[in-house]
């Protein structure tokens, strides 16, 4: 039977598939946008990941592949662990990142939290102010701060103290979109629970609150220490001396100046070190998917 | 209980802008008066005895003959900075044409067509946010180089290997688009996500071909995206140096960032240095009004 009716089948749908050209069928495969997109996501990401490749060469050259090697990396002459200036980037960058996070993330929180509860005209201003870095050139912002230290501000001295106050400036805006966004989905019963429970306010903040916060505090201090460890412009506005030197700085520095493979290496531990950030926030914030809200990597786009 | 009702709400009411009160202190001594500190520069009208500007922090003292000269050799076709505004703005257009040609068709994809391999791409086209600009730009470096692998893959196809690397407007217009592409994704992604379906669907039941669609359906409702997209790319580009430094280095591509970093940290005439940010900002401020503008009248046009 079944035998039978299948021709049957097939001269219906034959006729139909053929009337219709492809260019016109709705449902075919996007062939064309597929091959534009991985096209662009190989063009993106496969130059990066030759000059990971050539950190490894076992030769001076950055652009001839002569074997693998980890010599550029460490314990040889001439590898970032072993190149003085190199190394002392590596740390500056480490230890700048790790004070941004540590003077921005509280600053940022506390600044969402006052913000997004506190509701009068003052926080509209306070709002608005908070924002505008985040849209401005980072040129405009590392020149405004390089003119105020040298012109005004005489007891902070360009260099490390500069550089921090420089990537805090710019980091809470990042804290105070990231925990604001949370604040909003979170609203204000539970606190008023707790203090309709005998809670006063800061105890609010410290038991509920902020436990509640915890995944969004934890993303942006990672992203926090990602951006700053990323950060040039505003580095090389005020670092004043080659001892400051963060990691990007000497990149810069160094690019066109007949470099070898340490510095692919050095490159290549920067990204390291900001993708482990990432992933950490990444997981964090998988947490919170479980719980029913959207995909973390949407979220992180949603923030863009 | 301890505290009575109304002590409780005042305390609160005083809680919130306690909490936002040093975030926003900070943002007005470390944003808006070093933009301040750029207009008392800009604003100057003596030097020192380094033949730098004493800056002008009382309005009263303000004189305007040097920003006006920087205006004057702006925008008079004769002035010593008016081919860096249009080579700027030359560039910035067309790395913007590169950004939507290129972007438009990848963000269309992953957003609405992707299926289950949205989540991969979308990471993918997240990756280059993570990975630090200056390593991009090295990268490239490093395949431009006269041996490098682009010289290398024209001459299997027979093509003379070319000189990429030596003030070319051709390499830094490319690698703009090229750093920017991923800023530019994202918030078009974004905007092509929340397009309802079922209005394409309609569309296409009602008979009307994809490409109808696409102009009639697509597009007007990712506009905003698109305009957002071209805002949030065009700011940084237009302000961009060390693109231009890394796969240049000739002033005969210079930008007006690399203007301004040369008359900031190279030179004594920082008076010029900041009357051109004060320039560059104003510009910036003029497409950010505009911006602002359509944004609002897409949003009261969404709310009729």
């Amino acid at each position: 039977m079944t035998v039978t009716e299948r021709p049957a089948v097939a001269e219906v749908s034959a006729p139909i598939r053929t009337r219709v050209p492809p260019w016109r069928n709705p449902w075919r495969r996007p062939y064309v946008l597929a091959t534009i997109t991985w096209v662009y996501i190989l063009w993106s990401l496969v130059p990066v990941l030759i000059a990971i490749q050539f950190s490894f060469n076992d030769g001076r050259s950055r652009s001839t592949w002569q074997g693998f090697s980890r010599q550029w990396y460490c314990c040889n002459e001439g590898s970032v662990f072993e190149d003085p200036s190199m190394f002392h980037a590596l740390r500056n960058s480490l230890i700048l990142g790790i004070a941004t996070v540590i003077v921005a993330t509280p600053l940022g929180v506390a600044l969402a939290m006052g913000l997004t509860r506190w509701r009068s005209r003052a926080s509209a201003v306070a709002n608005g102010i908070s924002l505008v870095p985040l849209v401005t050139p980072e040129i405009v912002v590392g020149s405004a701060l390089y003119l105020v230290f040298v012109n005004l501000y005489h007891f902070i001295p360009l260099g490390r103290p500069a550089m921090l106050l420089g990537h805090v400036t710019f980091s809470v805006s990042y804290v105070l979109v990231i925990v604001r966004s949370r604040l909003l989905s979170i609203g204000g019963e539970y606190e008023e629970a707790a203090r309709d429970l005998g809670a006063n306010s800061l105890q609010a903040i410290r038991t509920i609150l902020l436990p509640l916060l915890m995944p969004a505090v934890f993303a942006s201090a990672m992203i926090v220490f990602a951006t700053s460890l990323d950060d040039f412009v505003v580095s090389q506005f005020l670092f004043g001396s080659a001892e400051n030197e963060t990691v990007p700085i000497l990149l810069y520095n160094a690019v066109r100046a007949a470099p070898t493979p340490a510095l692919n290496a050095l490159a290549s531990i920067l990204l390291v070190g900001s993708f482990l950030a990432l992933i950490l926030a990444l997981v964090v914030l998988r947490g919170r998917r479980r719980t029913g809200e959207e995909s973390a990597l949407e979220t992180l786009a949603d923030w863009g | 209980m301890p505290d009575k009702p109304s002590g409780h709400d005042r305390a609160t009411r005083r809680l919130w802008p306690a909490l936002a009160l040093p975030g926003t202190f900070w943002l007005i001594a470390l944003f808006v008066v070093p933009f301040y500190a750029v207009m008392a520069v800009a604003f100057s009208g003596r030097i020192n005895i380094f033949n730098e500007p004493i800056p002008a922090w009382n309005p009263l003292d303000w004189e305007f003959s040097s920003f006006g000269t920087v205006i004057s050799d702006s925008f008079t076709p004769s002035g010593a900075y008016h081919e860096v505004w249009v080579r700027t703005a030359i560039y910035t257009f067309w790395a913007l044409v590169i950004c939507v040609a290129i972007g438009y068709p990848v963000a269309y994809y992953t957003a609405r067509l992707a299926g289950r391999r949205r989540g991969l791409i979308l990471a993918l086209i997240l990756a280059p946010w993570w990975i630090n600009y200056i390593t991009r730009m090295l990268a490239w470096v490093n395949l431009l180089q006269d041996d490098g692998y682009v010289n290398k893959a024209l001459g299997l196809v027979g093509i003379p290997p070319h000189s990429w690397l030596s003030g070319s407007s051709f390499t830094v217009v490319w690698a703009l688009a090229y750093g920017y592409l991923p800023y530019f994704i994202i918030p078009l992604f974004a905007s092509l996500d929340r397009i309802d379906q079922r209005l394409l669907e309609a569309s296409r039941d009602l008979g009307v071909g994809a490409l109808r669609t696409f102009s009639h359906i697509t597009l007007p409702l990712s506009r905003m995206g698109l305009v957002t997209a071209m805002v949030i790319t065009a700011l940084p580009m237009a302000g961009d140096y060390y693109t231009n430094t890394i796969v240049s280095g000739s002033p005969n591509t210079n930008m007006v960032g690399n203007q301004i970093e040369l008359f900031l940290l190279e030179g004594p005439q920082k008076n010029i240095g900041a009357g051109l940010v004060l320039l560059l900002s104003l510009v910036l401020m003029f497409f950010m009004f505009y911006y602002l503008i359509l944004t609002q009248r897409a949003s009261r046009e969404a709310a009729r």
